[in-house]
């Protein structure tokens, strides 16, 4: 059994402009010590997706209003806010894209480290403080016991993004969720950043739900990719298999209206560009909600009719649409 | 040979750093840019690429004069703008225009779409009133718009669109040249491919020059004919677009490409490899 099972999960908006359906029937599985990459453009649903696991979204507006989310046999969704406490930080670590986000600027980092741990590990201080310092070692932070005395200010966004690994991986999780870690970094920074969190997740036998828009993040960092658009997974699959045989309308179209670095036509040629944009998920399309810009969605076709449901099309390759590729040459032979 | 539409030389920005409570001195200098020069003929795009802080944006905006540069010269059609003032810069800048990183935060949320497009026009005092209106909607539909936005406000467009906007205002006075300042860096993939599609077609239809300013890498190939890579306020490299992407002459150039992730695990395991090489070639930081 996966670590971490989520079943049909719904997690919705309470608004005066009505229910906003940011996540509607998301199901994905992390399996033990491995990496799912979570992709999607703004507004997917994939940062409330994480949420919903930790909880930690504001009630109201926000509210799960069906699913499960099982966690190492445990269901989180039944659990009190008390027993949540002992979840989060403990089993399941946070890495977010603003580390001020998880950092106190009034406290010197070393404070903090010190209280996660006292928290959740019941260490005394002293021997709480030479793990903080051990910690900071880890994740690469040079004078690391030095710098237990500093603020957050006084490292740059990359540092800043370690000490927030640091403070993530305290209390050894099993599960690391990484809400687009690097997307305020620098791209060299970003690239040391991912290296650390799969040399970490390795080391500690660690699983790790990486979310974020950059499909060159998950070809680097993930085991298997699943591909997130309007509230809903419309496909999944094996990192390779994904990047080789994208079986979705939208995930190819994604991975075409990306510039490639190596391409010497790229300057004389044009972005093979999405026309339109994902819809309102007040009231999202009742069938498939590519319909609207997808190039093999025809008049009268099944697409505007009823929702596709997530199929597998070879093991371990799910995909959400009636029109798959490798389906589309049968259409017309 | 036409002689190149801009030609920097020399440029340096240092900011002073002050310090003391009661008597303010000058205790040292920020050199931002510090000895930059290129050139860039008419109908070409310069990308311009670095870490943050490398000094990309303050270069473009002492090209713009909208920061006076320290020393150096800046050379557009013939005049040379670190000289101008008053009137002459005013009228100079006209020709010389930037679009911006942020949609949200470069439009004004109290004016509507039409008043915004018009604004330049009407501070170079240019057109009527009617002569204007019809200006904008021209300009809107020039940028993929419907014409009839115009009486829109910004905040009822989603990110793309605002740039579009942003876009269609720098297009107004009929400039030479566009500085694109991390125009879609906010913008989503499916998104980003539309805005960058829209900067070709206008380069090609009105003849603009581009200074194209990204810190995506594979962005400012598909966008430019030369490259100039900064590092710490200096060019460290440039040369045509295909020669640095293909055979770059410094180590950190090098660098800077292998850590650019690429959608493809194949790939990106040898990049890994080079990326560990070259790690050096970076400050730790």
């Amino acid at each position: 059994m996966a670590l971490l099972e989520i079943s049909d999960l719904k997690t919705h908006f309470f608004t005066r402009e009505g229910v906003v359906h940011a996540v509607d029937g998301v199901s994905l599985a992390v399996e033990a010590g491995s990496t799912l990459g979570l992709v999607g453009e703004s507004g997917c649903g994939k940062s409330v997706t994480a949420l919903s696991i930790m909880r930690l979204l504001p009630t109201p507006p926000a509210r799960i209003v069906s699913g499960s989310i099982r966690f190492g046999g445990r269901e989180l969704t039944e659990l009190s806010e008390r027993e949540l406490e002992d979840v989060r930080g403990r089993e399941i670590g946070m890495v977010f894209q603003d580390p001020m986000t998880a950092l106190n600027p009034t406290l010197t980092i070393g404070t903090q480290i010190v209280e996660v741990l006292q928290r959740h590990l019941r260490l005394d201080r002293r021997a709480a403080r030479r793990r903080a310092g051990e910690l900071l070692a880890e994740v690469g932070i040079p004078h690391a016991f030095e710098r237990l005395d500093d603020y957050p200010h006084r490292f740059s966004g990359g540092m800043r993004q370690r000490v927030g690994i640091a403070m993530a991986i305290a209390c050894e999780p099993r599960l690391l969720i990484a809400d687009e870690p690097t997307t305020a970094l620098d791209v060299t920074v970003q690239a040391q950043v991912l290296d650390l969190l799969d040399d970490l997740r390795r080391k500690r036998e660690m699983a790790m739900l990486l979310i974020t828009h950059n499909m060159g993040v998950v070809a680097e960092s993930a085991d298997d990719v699943a591909v997130m658009y309007a509230g809903q997974i419309v496909e999944q699959a094996p990192t390779p298999e994904l990047f080789d045989r994208p079986e979705h309308p939208y995930t190819e179209a994604l991975l075409s209206a990306l510039p490639d670095l190596d391409d010497p036509l790229a300057r004389r040629s044009r972005l093979a560009a999405i026309p339109g944009r994902p819809p309102d998920l007040v009231d999202p399309p009742a069938a498939c909600r590519f319909a609207s810009r997808c190039p093999y969605a025809e008049l009268g076709d099944c697409c505007a009719l009823e929702p596709p449901p997530l199929r597998e099309l070879r093991p371990g390759h799910w995909v959400r649409s009636a029109h798959p590729a490798s389906e589309r040459h049968l259409a017309h032979a | 040979m036409k002689p190149p539409l801009l030609t920097v030389t020399d440029l340096k920005v240092h900011f002073p750093i002050r310090s003391g409570v009661l008597f303010d001195r000058t205790v040292g200098h920020v050199k931002a840019v510090d000895g930059v020069s290129f050139e860039l003929e008419e109908g070409r795009t310069l990308g311009l690429v670095g870490e943050s802080g490398s000094g990309k944006s303050t270069t473009a905006y002492a090209v713009l004069q909208l920061l006076r540069p320290t020393s150096g010269s800046v050379r557009f059609a013939g005049r040379e703008l670190t000289r101008l003032r008053g009137e002459a810069l005013r009228r100079t800048r006209r020709e010389i225009q930037i679009v911006f990183q942020d949609p949200y935060a470069a439009l004004d949320p109290r004016m509507t779409v039409g008043r915004i497009v018009a604004e330049p026009l009407q501070a170079h005092g240019l057109g009527s009133r009617r002569s204007r209106r019809a200006s904008v909607a021209r300009l809107l539909e020039l940028v993929g718009l419907d014409g009839s936005y115009a009486n829109r406000y910004p905040h009822e467009f989603s990110g793309g669109q605002r740039q579009r906007i942003g876009i269609a205002r720098a297009l107004g006075l009929n400039p030479r040249l566009v500085v694109c300042d991390e125009p879609v860096s906010a913008l989503d993939v499916s998104i980003q491919a539309q805005i960058l599609n829209l900067l070709k077609d206008l380069q090609r239809d009105l003849g603009l020059t581009y200074v194209f300013i990204a810190h995506d890498l594979a962005v400012v190939r598909a966008m430019s004919d030369t490259i100039a890579v900064m590092h710490e306020g200096r060019i460290v490299e440039q040369g045509p677009a295909e020669r640095v992407y293909t055979s770059p002459q410094t180590d950190y150039t090098r660098a800077l490409l292998a850590a650019v992730p690429v959608a493809d695990p194949e790939r990106m395991r040898r990049r890994k490899r080079e990326r560990r090489r070259l790690q050096p070639a970076l400050d730790a930081r």
